[in-house]
């Protein structure tokens, strides 16, 4: 195993076990599901606090989906910017002005209601533009798969790096790369305004009232852990576990590498294209400078924060960075620097306190907040770190 | 040597329907390291046979060779009348071909009964989006799995309240049993054990010979060995291969093996089959 966690020197965690036992795991949830959905009438609905709510929700969806990747396949995927990319550039073609020279003045509306639908350029109901982006992502992620298939550990993540950057590189540039009257992207000008979020039987959403947005956020993160959960308990997830553990073995009781590693990215990747489109409209802009690495670490983090495949610890993983990167860093701590006579703003290292932060979990807790018992045996007694014998090269 | 010609467990069949499997002139080389070379080798159908040879010989990569893990450099494998050769490790066990590792290669973070279950993954159906919704075939699939799982593990020999417990926990003897149940689960015509007695004392390794019989016998699956144990090759096997440098050098019935000047040129050294020249 090559993942970051995993590399990290082998301790045993200080903190307590939080692990809850296993009855008492569906009331929790459920519990806390409630209490997310009643959360935005304690605050005001167009307020930060809500904004925050809503960033963070749109982040776990996507710590979800990398945690399908690298969690539970143990495909270490250093570009998942890529696929927040292309889900914010569905929403981008779906649903604004961008394409308007293609639609020409009368425009090209799909289930749309009110003024978007007489505007020119492409306005799709939210709900086909989130199945753009599924299809586009579930491609993309199948597509940086396949040369990742042959190689382990590092080398993939030095493949999906790549991908990454590449995508990010064709979204800066892209407002050159021209056929005809269709321009790629909007590159560094961003595509803006992107059309509201608009549900079949719902009015369109509007940017003064954030409760909208929030729920949509939460019903996404809760269809994305529903599935984590059925897909881990089930014969895929326990198939992506062998492969972590015993890729020979694996192979050998019968498990087809290729499809169960495609499946992993491409299910991984839907996701992240999911939160894209939804980030896209929620921001108002798909800016090809949003889609740069420090985001696929930034998600990252949230996963190993949690805890590599622990469900639950991914989602306390996406909230906690969320707030730490929306809320303390800029709102609360920001002056910090200068109180004390230094002069910079804190925003400024908000990577750096990213990284500090991991390198303590890596020194405390290695295996995360939330870890998963499947992880934390394999931190703690070393399971699946000496996949030293490899026999085989597969194909 | 034409190995192509089993020597019959059952004399009453006629040959072309006797071998399970069937490997002409297979050769694998390593850059310019040949580790099996021209090998014919066949296994008569639920008959137990034996390769054995000295450290090095090319044993191991014989196996891989025969479940897909390496391909063959040339030469031709089949399986049950199929051609296998060049097909992927999964798709051998989904054709019938199960096997355990020298060093025991379970998955460690998962319990005995989840090893099994992913034994049976290439006999299971559910797909991603059957999987999500959790329809109502998944879940009778699901289940079944692990009933089965179970029956397997009791089968094998593993006590009821060691089902659930994580492998890697599990004692050296269990996790050779839950290795062989895994194996199993794929419903094989053939099993290839990989040196299974290893780390077994005398008692443990008669035991297993004693299974091995029961197993070909309740389920009719051929048996392939790689043992290093002379006792438990002998006792058990009704065809021994003799594998030295990656090359066949004797075939037969055990006596017959065991007197091949060859064979015990290969294991005690050149001088003493010299001297008998």
């Amino acid at each position: 195993m090559s993942t970051p966690a995993a590399s990290a020197p082998v301790r045993r965690g200080r903190m307590p076990n939080l692990e809850l036992p296993q009855k008492a795991q569906l009331p929790v949830a459920i519990a806390f599901v409630v209490l997310l959905i009643i959360l935005p009438f304690f605050f005001a609905p167009g307020g930060s606090v809500m904004n925050n709510l809503v960033l963070a929700a749109a982040y776990a969806v996507m710590a979800l989906g990398l945690n399908i990747i690298v969690g539970f396949a143990g495909l270490l995927d250093l570009g998942y910017v890529a696929f927040y990319a292309i889900g914010a550039y569905a929403m981008g073609y779906g649903g604004s002005l961008f394409l308007s020279e293609l639609t020409g003045d009368k425009g090209f509306a799909v289930f749309v209601s009110g003024p978007a639908a007489e505007l020119p350029g492409v306005h799709m109901n939210f709900l086909l533009i989130l199945v753009l982006a599924i299809v586009l992502t579930t491609v993309a992620g199948m597509v940086i798969g396949l040369p990742t298939l042959r190689l382990r550990g590092d080398y993939i993540a030095i493949v999906t790096l790549a991908f990454g950057e590449i995508i990010g590189r064709i979204a800066i540039n892209g407002d050159e790369i021209r056929l005809g009257n269709f321009q790629l992207t909007a590159g560094r000008q961003g595509i803006t305004p992107v059309d509201k979020v608009q549900l079949p039987g719902l009015e369109r959403f509007t940017s003064l009232d954030l409760r909208a947005w929030y729920w949509l956020a939460l019903a996404l993160a809760v269809l994305v852990l529903l599935v984590n959960f059925r897909l881990r308990d089930s014969r895929l997830g326990r198939a992506w576990i062998a492969l972590r553990e015993d890729e020979v073995a694996a192979a050998s009781m019968g498990v087809p590498l290729v499809k169960t590693k495609l499946l992993a990215y491409g299910t991984g990747a839907a996701f992240g294209g999911m939160s894209g489109a939804f980030l896209a409209s929620y921001t108002n802009t798909v800016n090809a400078d949003q889609f740069q690495f420090s985001f696929s670490i930034f998600i990252l983090a949230m996963v190993i924060l949690g805890g590599l495949a622990s469900i639950w610890g991914v989602v306390l993983g996406a909230i906690v960075l969320s707030v730490i990167n929306n809320y303390l860093i800029p709102d609360v701590l920001n002056s910090v620097p200068q109180r004390l006579g230094l002069d910079f703003d804190l925003t400024e290292v908000t990577a750096g306190i990213f990284g500090f932060m991991l390198v303590i979990m890596m020194v405390l807790r290695p295996e995360g907040l939330l870890p998963e018992r499947r992880r934390k045996l394999e931190l703690e007694e070393g399971i699946g770190s000496d996949d030293a014998v490899y026999e085989a090269r597969m194909a | 040597m034409s190995g192509a010609v089993a020597v019959g467990a059952r004399d009453s069949e006629p040959v072309a329907h006797e071998a399970i499997l069937e490997a002409r002139g297979v050769t694998k080389q390593f850059g310019g390291l040949t580790a099996v070379k021209d090998v014919y080798f066949s296994i008569p159908r639920t008959a137990i046979v034996s390769i054995i040879g000295p450290n090095g010989a090319g044993k191991t990569t014989f196996f891989n060779l025969l479940t897909g893990l390496y391909k063959p450099t040339e030469g031709a494998i089949s399986f049950d009348g199929d051609e296998i050769t060049g097909s992927r490790p999964d798709q051998i066990t989904a054709r019938g071909v199960a096997r355990t590792f020298q060093n025991i290669r379970l998955f460690g973070t998962m319990s005995a009964v989840e090893n099994v279950m992913v034994g049976q993954h290439a006999r299971m159906r559910a797909g991603l989006f059957g999987s999500i919704l959790r329809t109502p075939r998944v879940r009778r699939e699901e289940r079944e799995v692990r009933e089965k799982a179970r029956e397997t593990l009791s089968y094998v020999g593993l006590k009821p309240q060691v089902h659930d417990q994580l492998a890697t926990n599990l004692a050296y003897g269990d996790q050779r049993r839950v290795e062989i149940a895994r194996a199993l689960a794929s419903d094989p015509k053939l099993l290839l054990l990989d040196e299974p007695t290893a780390g077994m004392n005398p008692q443990e390794s008669d035991e297993l010979t004693q299974f091995m019989r029961r197993l070909r016998d309740d389920r009719q699956v051929s048996i392939l060995l790689i043992e290093h144990d002379m006792k438990v090759v002998m006792g058990v096997s009704e065809q021994i291969t003799v594998l030295d440098h990656g090359e066949k050098i004797s075939e037969g019935q055990p006596q017959a093996v065991r007197a091949d000047p060859r064979v015990i040129e290969a294991y005690l050294g050149k001088q003493e089959s010299e001297r008998q020249h």
